[in-house]
């Protein structure tokens, strides 16, 4: 009996630290502003980054060269997306108010992934004027 | 029997507990988180010291057994001093810190004493069973004291993101924790093929994410912890 409320009362409080751990993340990204060199290169010229953008966002992520310091928090950041795209499938026809969440939270881990992009191509163009200035 | 992923936890989990350890000594930030450094510390001589017992007397060994669980009881202890650490961080301001302490070592005690008493009708099984029971009971009493801890930085409004970053991650690998050695109080059975991945995973996840936070976030980066609370719109 005890053991059966511990399990329950710590995955309920499990679920809340990562998702609080992840917004956590999340937040350091909320007020940086995106570049227009990473709006060109996305398509997200005016509108603002939807939800759906983000598997496309790490794909991009992923063909630029690594800066070394950001893949923890992106495979974090990756987690919390699945968790929230198998909770939106599943609350969607259920729950209307808490799929209005999920979406907004959807778009965060977008947001966070168009930022890393944006890190990602100024790392990218350093390490290529870098190589210049050598040869020269 | 142990395969290559078994060593590969070890090894990342000692290498990056030790990393913690050196990066905080370099930084010259040991000594203000010295709780942290010592349980880190801890944690690589225990996670050298399975290997050793793994090695010379085999994973299915009592010695082995006693080890990882006795040694697993007595980091839990330490870790209750990491979060003493982090309450009088949270509390700074308010000068409260002796009657913090002494509510700590008051709950450390209780939890001994109920874990004896749950398995004192159960005699036959007594010592391997008290270290399960006392086990998931210290792990879900490290749940309830981070989970206040949390209420109290929300309450107080607490910014300091490092702050805020290490008390959420010690959250996720206590409930973690405490949730796995629940459940496998009531399901003996997923123990050998599921269940067994879950603590060297989760005793993975908290120097991987302690690392993170030291190296990734700066001493006065600041964030507003009401923005990580979980709201519908």
């Amino acid at each position: 009996m005890i053991a059966a409320l511990i399990c329950v009362v710590s995955a309920a409080i499990f679920l809340q630290f990562f998702v609080s751990y992840c917004r956590s993340i999340l937040a350091s990204s909320r007020n940086i502003a995106l570049s227009d060199r990473v709006r060109e290169v996305t398509g997200i010229a005016d509108q603002e980054v939807g939800a759906d953008d983000f598997n496309r966002l790490l794909q991009l992520v992923r063909l630029c060269p690594e800066r070394g310091d950001d893949q923890s928090e992106i495979r974090a950041v990756g987690t919390y997306y699945g968790l929230l795209a198998m909770l939106n499938r599943v609350s969607r026809p259920v729950a209307p108010r808490f799929a209005v969440w999920v979406e907004q939270e959807r778009k965060s881990c977008s947001y966070f992934a168009a930022v890393a992009l944006d890190r990602r191509i100024s790392y990218s163009r350093d390490l290529f004027t870098q190589q210049i200035t050598d040869r020269l | 029997m142990l395969g290559p992923l078994d060593y590969m936890i070890w090894l990342i989990g000692f290498l990056v507990e030790i990393g913690v350890v050196v990066y905080l000594i370099t930084r010259k930030q040991a000594f203000r988180y010295f709780p942290i450094c010592f349980y880190m510390l801890c944690d690589a001589l225990v996670t050298w010291g399975q290997y050793y017992c793994v090695h010379h007397f085999g994973f299915e060994s009592t010695t082995y057994v006693y080890f990882y669980y006795y040694t697993d009881s007595l980091l839990n202890v330490l870790m209750f001093w990491v979060i003493i650490k982090f309450y009088q961080e949270t509390f700074a301001e308010m000068g409260v810190s002796k009657y913090i302490r002494g509510a700590a070592v008051m709950l450390i005690l209780l939890t001994a004493v109920f874990s004896y008493a749950v398995v004192h009708q159960n005699r036959t099984h007594l010592t391997s069973h008290f270290v399960v029971e006392i086990g998931q009971n210290f792990y879900f009493v490290g749940v309830v004291l981070t989970y206040l801890l949390w209420g109290a930085i929300l309450k107080l409004r607490e910014t300091r993101t490092r702050l805020i970053q290490l008390v959420l991650a010690l959250g996720i690998y206590f409930s973690a924790d405490a949730c796995t050695y629940a459940l496998r109080n009531l399901f003996p059975g997923l123990e050998p093929n599921f269940l067994r991945w879950f603590p060297p995973l989760v005793g993975l996840w908290l120097p991987l994410a302690w690392a993170y936070t030291f190296t990734h976030i700066h001493d006065d980066a600041r964030l507003e912890p009401a923005r990580l609370m979980v709201r519908a719109r």
